[in-house]
Formats: C-alpha cells, sequence, structure tokens
C-alpha cells in the first residue's frame, strides 16, 4: 500500500506545492510583524523578512526535491517513464491491455459467481451450524426428503440438535387481495422455522412455534419483500389485514428482510406459512402420512456436537423407525449435507464451477505467457539501450525496477479493464432469471481484492520474463553485438518455452470448448421418450378453486374435451407431472399375493404417475402394445396400468407384459399396456421403471394439460387461454411451450457450453495473437538474412520455410501437446458436460483443424511479408 | 565515519530545538538557533524549508497546521520517538566529530 500512497502523492504534487508556498508565506510574515513590533516601516520590514529568507523559489523547489530524493519520485519517475514507453508503441500497449482485459475479466467474472454460489454465507445467523437432513436412498427414487410424522419424530427423539425445522418448498396458491389473484409459490414450514435461522422481519413480525396449535390453527403468512413491493405496493399498512390464499383467509402477519430468501441460494419463495395450515392452500394436508415425504429437514447442532455425532444419532433413530414402521420407514440411512445448492445438486454446482474456475485460470495464464513473450521480445529489442544504461552506471536493480513497473502499469489498466467489463457481465447476470432460479451476484469486496490480486500477480509473471533478461544480460555483449542477435539463444529458448505453453493452454480450451458444444449437440438429441416440439403445457390448478374429487374429475374431462375441439390440436391429455420437473419418487409395488407391505416386501419402486386417456398421444410417447386408460376405467371397475419398457423387463422379462399383475396402494392392478422408456427425472438418469395409471382410479391435486397442435405456440396459447378461463374464470392459469419449460433441464448443458465456448474463444484468440507476435517479430528479426537468401537465389518454400519454421514447429508441438492434456482432462470435462469425450473422433478433427486454420491465419500476414523481401532496398537499409 | 556535512548540523540543531521546546513552526525554529546560538550561525532562513521537509519524509517529525500567537496560520513540526532516536546519535557523532577535530587541532 506503501505504494499507492506514493502514486497518491504523485498526483498530489501540485497541492504539495502549494502547501509549501503557503508555509514560506506564513514564515515571511512571520518575520515582517515581529520587524513591524521593532518599529520598522511596512516596507522596510518587508525586505528585511525577504532578505533573510533567501530566495523563496529557490528554497521551494529545494524542499519538493527533498521529498522526491527520499523515494516518492522514484516510482514516479518510473510510472511516468513507463507510461511515456507505452505511448511510443500503443499498438504493442492496445494488445496488451485487451490481451489482459480478457484473461482477468474472465477470471473475474467466473469467481464472482463463484464467491455468490459457493463463498457467500447464507442470510441466517450463524450458517456454519446449519445442516440439512437426507435420506441416502428412497427405495430407488429420487426424493430424499421425509415424511412430516418421521420428521416430527427425529426432531423430538433426536440428542444433537438444538432444534429441527421442516419446509414443504412446492407450495403455490392463488393470492386474492383486493379482488385480483396473482399466482405465487412459496414454502410451508414449521411455526420454529424463523426462530431456528435466527432473522428478523423487514415489517411486522414472524410466526412462531407458540402460533401453533393443530392443523388450521395457524392462518399466517409472510410476505417475501418482492411479493410485497410487486403486489402490494410496499404498504406497511397490509401488516394485519386478511388476504385469501385458495379462498382461505390468512392474516398477514409480516415481511421478511429484501436479502432474505431461505436456505435455496436459487430459490426466492414468494411466501411462507405454518405448514399446520398446508390444508387450506393444497386441498389436503400430509401431517399424518407417512407416504407423503416431501419435507425438508434443516437443523442446528447444539455447540460442540460434530456433523459426525449428530449423523451416527440420527442413524440410530432411522433404525428404530424402521422397525415400528416397516411399511413406510425402512428407508435407510440420513446424512447432513450443507443446504443452499439444491440439495445433492451442491455436489455438481460445485464441481462445475471450480472446473471453470480452472479454466479460467488457465485463459489467464496463456494470456500471462503471451504477454510474457511480447515483453521479452521488446526488452531485446531494447537491448541496446538497456545495456547503455547499465554501461552509464545504471543498477540493474533499477532497469529490473523500470521494467517490472511497465508490466505493473499495463496490467493494472488490463486490471481495471477486466474488472469493468466482469462487473458489467455480473450485473447483467444479477438482473437475469436463469430456469435454474435467480443468483444475486453481489460484487463485494473479495470480489475486487480477488481482480487486484490477479491483476499483479499477472503483471509480476510477465514481468519477470524480460526482468530475468535483463537480469542475465552482459551490457557488453549487447554493445558489441547488434539489437538483432543480442543473447539469442537463450532469450529464443525462453520465449520459443513460453509459445507452446501457451499454445498448448489454448488447445487444452479448445478441445474443451468443441467437448461442450459436441455433449450439447448430443444431450439435444438423445430420446426423450416424448416430444416436446409442437405441444403445449397448461398449468390450472382447479384445487385452487376448492374442487376436488369427482367434481374435478368432471372438470377436468371438461377442459380436455375444450382442449380438443380447438382447431389445429390433434391430442390433449392430463398428467400428474410432466417429465424432467423434478419432485418424482418410488413408490412401492408387490407381487400378487403379498400379504405383508413392509418395504422389505417390494418388488420395484418405479416412479407412478397420474394421466388421462389421450395423455401419451399429446406427449408423443409411443404405446407399443395393448390399449390406452379409459374414462370408463373407474372406481368400480378392476384397477389397470400402462408399464413402460424398463418396468415390463424388470418385472416379467421377456413375457408379454400386457395381462399380468402387480400391486401398487395396496390395489391388485392389471397392465393393458406398455408404453416407450423414456427420460422422467433428468437427462443422465439410467432407464427407470415407470407405471402410468388412470387419474379416474387414482386421485391427484396435480394435472398438468399437454396440448399437441399443428399451429405456432403463441398462436396457441392465446387460443388455449381464452378457452379454459371460460371454464373455470377465477383460476390462474400458465400457458407455455413445452421446449421453453424444459429450458431448465438443458441449462446446465447450455451454461456449459456457453463457458466453455467463450473460453475456447478467448484461447483461439490468444493462441492468434501469440503466433501473429512471434512469427512477426521472427520475420521481422530475420529480413536482412532473408533478404541474403533471396539474392542467393532461395525459392518461395525455403523462404517461408526459413521464416516461419519455428513458430509452426511450436503451432505443431504445442498443439500436440495440448490435445494430449485434453484426453488426460476428461475427468474434469466429464463435471462440465454430459458424455464429455475428448476422443471422439469429431472433436480430434475439430480441434486439429481449429489449430491449423489459427495457425493459418497468424501466419498469414509474416509469410506474405517475408515472401516480399526485395534484397536491393534491404541491403541499402541500416 | 559519520555524516558531519553541514546539512547533519542543520538537522542537528532543528532535532535539538524540537526537543527543546516542543511544538515549533519554521519561523520558531530559526529564531531559537539564533538566539541560543547567540546569531552565530547565519544562513539564509529559508533553508531551513528544505531540511525540515526531508525530516519530515523521513519520519523524524511531524507537522500539522495550526494558528500562532498572533492567530496566523503556520505549521508547526513536532518530534517524533524515531526523531529522538536521530537526535541521540546525531549528538553522539557530533560529539565524536568536535573530539577529533579538537585532537588534530592539538596535534598540530
Amino acid at each position: 500500500m506503501k505504494l499507492f500512497r506514493r502514486i497518491a502523492n504523485l498526483l498530489r504534487l501540485s497541492a504539495r506545492e502549494r502547501e509549501i508556498d503557503a508555509e514560506l508565506k506564513a514564515h515571511i510574515e512571520l518575520r515582517m510583524e515581529d520587524n513591524l513590533a521593532r518599529g520598522m516601516t511596512p516596507a522596510a520590514a518587508r525586505r528585511d523578512a525577504l532578505v533573510r529568507f533567501g530566495n523563496p523559489v529557490v528554497m521551494k523547489e529545494r524542499s519538493i526535491g527533498a521529498e522526491a530524493a527520499l523515494g516518492l519520485d522514484g516510482v514516479g519517475r518510473d510510472v511516468r517513464y513507463a507510461l511515456r514507453q507505452l505511448r511510443r508503441s500503443p499498438g504493442f500497449a492496445v494488445t496488451a491491455v485487451v490481451t489482459l482485459a480478457l484473461g482477468i475479466g474472465a477470471n473475474v467474472a467466473v469467481f464472482g459467481v463463484l464467491n455468490a454460489v459457493l463463498l457467500h454465507p447464507l442470510e441466517v445467523s450463524e450458517p456454519q451450524n446449519l445442516y440439512q437432513l437426507r435420506h441416502q436412498a428412497w427405495a430407488s427414487g429420487r426424493l430424499l426428503t421425509t415424511s412430516y410424522p418421521a420428521f416430527e419424530d427425529l426432531r423430538q427423539r433426536n440428542t444433537t440438535f438444538s432444534g429441527m425445522a421442516g419446509i414443504y418448498a412446492y407450495s403455490s396458491a392463488g393470492l386474492r387481495w383486493r379482488n385480483a389473484v396473482v399466482g405465487v409459490h412459496g414454502d410451508e414450514v414449521t411455526g420454529n422455522y424463523f426462530d431456528l435461522l435466527g432473522v428478523q422481519p423487514e415489517a411486522g413480525r414472524f410466526f412462531h412455534a407458540a402460533d401453533e396449535h393443530g392443523p388450521g390453527s395457524a392462518p399466517f403468512v409472510v410476505l417475501s419483500d418482492e411479493l410485497w413491493r410487486s403486489a402490494f405496493h410496499a404498504d406497511r399498512g397490509i401488516v394485519g389485514t386478511t388476504v385469501e390464499m385458495n379462498r382461505h383467509a390468512f392474516t398477514v402477519v409480516g415481511v421478511a428482510a429484501a436479502q432474505f430468501h431461505g436456505t435455496e441460494r436459487f430459490v426466492w419463495p414468494d411466501y411462507w406459512i405454518p405448514m399446520v395450515n398446508e390444508e387450506q392452500v393444497a386441498g389436503w394436508d400430509s401431517l399424518h402420512d407417512r407416504t407423503a415425504i416431501a419435507v425438508t429437514v434443516i437443523g442446528r447442532l447444539k455447540p460442540g456436537v460434530t456433523p459426525q455425532q449428530a449423523t451416527e444419532n440420527l442413524n440410530a433413530i432411522a433404525a428404530e423407525l424402521a422397525k415400528e414402521y416397516p411399511e413406510t420407514d425402512a428407508g435407510g440411512a440420513l446424512r447432513l449435507i450443507h443446504p443452499g445448492l439444491l440439495g445433492d445438486d451442491g455436489e455438481v454446482i460445485r464441481g462445475f464451477l471450480w472446473s471453470v474456475t480452472v479454466l479460467a485460470l488457465l485463459v489467464l495464464a496463456a494470456a500471462c505467457a503471451n504477454l510474457g513473450g511480447l515483453f521479452a521480445a521488446r526488452a531485446a529489442d531494447r537491448s541496446r539501450e538497456l545495456a547503455l544504461r547499465v554501461a552509464l552506471g545504471s543498477s540493474r536493480w533499477r532497469l529490473v525496477r523500470q521494467l517490472l513497473t511497465e508490466a505493473v502499469v499495463v496490467s493494472l489498466a488490463g486490471g481495471a479493464a477486466g474488472l469493468g467489463s466482469a462487473f458489467l457481465l455480473l450485473s447483467a447476470l444479477n438482473r437475469w432469471h436463469s430456469p435454474y432460479g435467480h443468483l444475486a451476484e453481489s460484487v463485494d469486496a473479495r470480489v475486487y481484492l480477488a481482480g487486484l490480486a490477479l491483476t499483479l500477480g499477472s503483471g509480476l509473471l510477465f514481468g519477470m520474463v524480460p526482468a530475468r533478461q535483463v537480469w542475465q544480460s552482459s551490457p557488453l555483449q549487447s554493445l558489441k553485438n547488434g539489437p538483432a542477435e543480442s543473447l539469442h539463444l537463450r532469450r529464443f529458448a525462453l520465449r520459443d518455452l513460453l509459445l507452446g505453453v501457451q499454445i498448448a493452454i489454448c488447445t487444452l480450451l479448445v478441445t474443451a470448448s468443441l467437448v461442450a458444444v459436441r455433449g450439447m449437440v448430443r444431450t439435444l438429441h438423445a430420446p426423450l421418450g416424448f416430444k416436446p416440439q409442437g405441444a403445449m403445457l397448461v398449468d390450472m390448478d382447479l384445487s385452487q378453486a376448492g374442487q376436488e374429487g369427482d367434481v374435478a374429475l368432471d372438470k377436468q374431462k371438461e377442459m380436455i374435451e375444450a382442449a380438443r375441439s380447438i382447431a389445429g390440436v390433434t391430442a390433449a391429455g392430463t398428467v400428474s407431472r410432466t417429465p424432467m420437473t423434478g419432485g418424482l419418487h418410488g413408490v412401492p409395488i408387490f407381487r400378487p399375493g403379498t400379504t405383508e407391505f413392509t418395504l422389505n416386501n417390494s418388488v420395484l419402486a418405479p416412479y407412478v404417475l397420474q394421466m388421462s386417456p389421450g395423455y401419451l398421444e399429446a406427449a408423443g410417447t409411443r404405446l407399443l402394445s395393448g390399449r390406452d386408460v379409459r374414462w370408463q376405467d373407474n372406481a368400480e371397475t378392476p384397477h389397470v396400468a400402462i408399464v413402460n419398457e424398463t418396468f415390463a423387463r424388470t418385472m416379467w422379462g421377456e413375457t408379454p407384459a400386457v395381462g399380468q399383475h402387480f400391486i401398487v396402494g395396496g390395489n391388485l392392478t392389471e397392465v393393458v399396456g406398455v408404453a416407450e422408456d423414456g427420460k422422467y427425472h433428468d437427462m443422465q438418469e439410467a432407464p427407470q421403471p415407470v407405471a402410468y395409471v388412470p387419474f379416474s382410479q387414482n386421485e391427484s391435486s396435480d394435472a398438468i394439460l399437454v396440448v399437441r397442435s399443428r399451429r405456432a405456440p403463441n398462436e396457441m396459447a392465446a387460443a388455449l387461454e381464452r378457452t379454459l378461463s371460460g371454464i373455470e374464470p377465477n383460476v390462474p392459469i400458465t400457458v407455455e411451450s413445452w421446449p421453453a419449460s424444459l429450458r431448465g433441464e438443458l441449462f446446465p448443458a447450455r451454461a456449459a457450453t456457453a463457458a466453455l465456448g467463450v473460453m475456447g474463444l478467448l484461447a483461439a484468440m490468444l493462441a492468434v495473437t501469440g503466433i501473429f507476435g512471434m512469427a512477426a517479430y521472427s520475420v521481422s528479426k530475420r529480413m536482412k538474412e532473408l533478404g541474403i537468401r533471396v539474392a542467393l537465389g532461395a525459392g518461395r518454400a525455403q523462404l517461408a520455410k526459413a521464416a516461419l519454421g519455428r513458430p509452426v514447429a511450436l503451432l505443431m508441438a504445442g498443439s500436440a501437446l495440448g490435445l494430449g492434456l485434453g484426453m488426460l482432462a476428461t475427468p474434469l470435462l466429464g463435471r462440465l458436460v454430459y458424455a464429455a469425450n475428448p476422443r471422439d473422433p469429431l472433436v480430434l478433427g475439430g480441434v486439429v483443424a481449429t489449430m491449423a486454420l489459427l495457425g493459418a491465419i497468424a501466419t498469414c500476414i509474416p509469410a506474405r511479408r517475408a515472401r516480399r523481401v526485395n534484397p536491393a532496398t534491404l541491403m541499402r537499409e541500416e | 565515519m559519520a555524516r558531519n556535512d553541514f546539512q547533519g548540523s542543520l538537522d542537528l540543531l532543528v532535532l535539538k530545538t524540537l526537543m527543546q521546546r516542543g511544538r515549533l513552526h519554521g519561523y520558531g525554529i530559526v529564531l531559537h538557533i539564533q538566539r541560543a546560538s547567540d546569531e552565530l550561525l547565519q544562513v539564509e532562513e529559508g533553508s531551513i524549508y528544505p531540511a525540515l521537509h526531508r525530516m519530515e519524509v523521513s519520519g523524524w517529525i511531524d507537522s500539522e497546521w495550526a494558528l500562532t500567537e498572533t492567530r496566523r496560520k503556520a505549521k508547526f513540526y513536532t518530534l517524533t520517538p524515531a526523531g529522538e532516536k536521530q537526535l541521540t546519535e546525531a549528538e553522539e557523532s557530533w560529539e565524536q566529530l568536535v573530539k577529533g577535530v579538537r585532537a588534530m587541532l592539538r596535534y598540530a
């Protein structure tokens, strides 16, 4: 920081001068006062004072000089000198600054996201001892949360947690206030939730455990700051008033602080209500149901308890529960994770971010190698000047300091530009609502510090290259030789090495980005088992209209019929949950004849989806054999199901599945059809067994209408909204095209492709400038030699070989090394991209072609120059 | 050998003055040196300022702007701990110089 003070002093020099002037003037005036007191005339007093003082201008100069001599000026002079040098070669300065700005900008942007996602603590008190409970695995299902009764058991029996709260994060409601209904999503939480997290409201109060007295006893709602601002105009008077949620009255007790949004980093709930009031909003409550396992449990460890001890304690309880409730709770071991990153996705996100950080640092390393080469070439050109200065008595340390200053000045300029662009990028990301959710990247002191550290670090790193040369050079040698040849062997070796390293890194990055693009293409073409193209999804929650049971079923039928009647619609049907929207879990099924329905006796745990007739057709899922379900399959007729291929194969092997039976939910069910396999939870999953059962035999409050048509999505959306709101005017309708709603699932692949694509592009640019710089430099330094070759009759090919042999050889060696590294980095890339395979011949070919193209672009101008060598003109020069 | 040019002795006089008198402005220091040395040391008064600024950058003295008795703004200097140490060293080397010079004169 001393350096900064000095630089600041330098800028304040004129202020300093004014201060010294004032001080000297004060002296003269004090002397005059004394003189006047002794009885002199004013004129005499003044003359005497001036004579005694001496020449004020000289004194001022000497005072400034005295300060400057002690260091202040040293750095100042170096900076001024460096600026002058850079102004003399603007092309070099701009190239260097832009190169560095790209490298540092990429790193700061990546670090900004990393900081927000991984390093920034959650907005709760003492986040370090807050944990989330999760099952190791529940049957073969994906949902690793807990049922409410199991949560109560864990809460009451444990001895290692100071408190535990449950969250049901999939609550949604139609919120009515002053005759306007808005669709909102939020959390149902246990009463102790806010106290456990230790947060304070922005207005009003939070609800507490003491507010709850059994089901339906606490009709209170806490609004998020965002909802409060958007729907209630930030009116503080709203606290204490009543709103309707799904036609049930709730009292607004308070508003959460703006930065508080629960314990998930990407999720911003609109509201929080007590879980005891679940029934009013959801139409049912799961407070006594051990099979409804959607409660996320968070807990705070008692002081001094390790996560290990707590896990053992919890597993002892889980073992007890498995004995007491073998039908539902034999779910196995529990573990503790840090909340915030969508449960186990945290591992993926963490791996992804760290991998991208590594790649960004590689870009910066390549940029530094590039700049090191540039600076080394410059120092080589100036070797005569530098040697002269050593000969004239300048210390080597001083020269080194000057070269380092130049490097630091460039790096500061580049760093400032990089930080600026990263800042813009991060603010853009901040405003953007990714399909993963909203992320608030705060550009805090840590990000700035990281930027500064990277800037200075890289400046010193590439500044060392020329500095090292000067340190080791012999001035006598440099002066005797011409500028071109001096010290050539060593320096060329070092510069060659730098260029080779740079090309290797760039090839690695180009490989990575091609792998990502390939993975993305493969993801897009993976068989899904359904065809999103051409289909619309309509979310119209009938439970919000307070309709349940047969009434709801009739409404559903009416909706499907209405949708089907729209012109251009080819199929329509409802399903309880469309693929890749999460929330799926295995449901245990049993062979016919089973009497004890314990989890240990179950044969399979497929996903069970409710659907209406026509859903499979609307979704584009092929029915391979048998028939679709019918509205006539109802409570009076035998239970039926359609299963997918994996289900059929696992259960009955090669025997035809149609006509077979199994037990699900206590009902003996007949298989009436087999549908094709597909993806249900995510793109990466292994084939999963799935059973589809009709709504008409299995009640469910969730129903998404899938409509397939030949018309454009926006046209269709309008038509659907118009038609369906006629059927049920008071329910909010969301219409979305299916491909659009799947964006979230493709987001990781897209993000990886974008990140790696940008890195690859940066790397390619760096490779071009690096090779170009090297080739241009080597041609310009060997013009004379080339001229002689031409004079001696060398052909064009020979000339090009002589001029560009070394850069091309380096390009090949570096590319080969980079490709090799790319192969070794497969595990790293595997964390970034689905089905990453750098050994893919298409990728290999692409990398070789890209590097060859980059090489050709970078060497074509120098090659042209070499070819146009005119020996006659050259010989006359210098 | 200790540094004993004129600059060194001016430093010594300034430091000593500040030691004896505490806080003083440049003019006050000049007056004190002139009085204490019976007007022996006749230098241009302004030449004290380069010395003061050099010592300030070296951290031997501190400065601040304040009002004089006649309510005029002036820059006041005080001795820092580093300055006190420097004063002790300067006094010692001055003693040595005087001893050496005296010895030379006797010898001649």
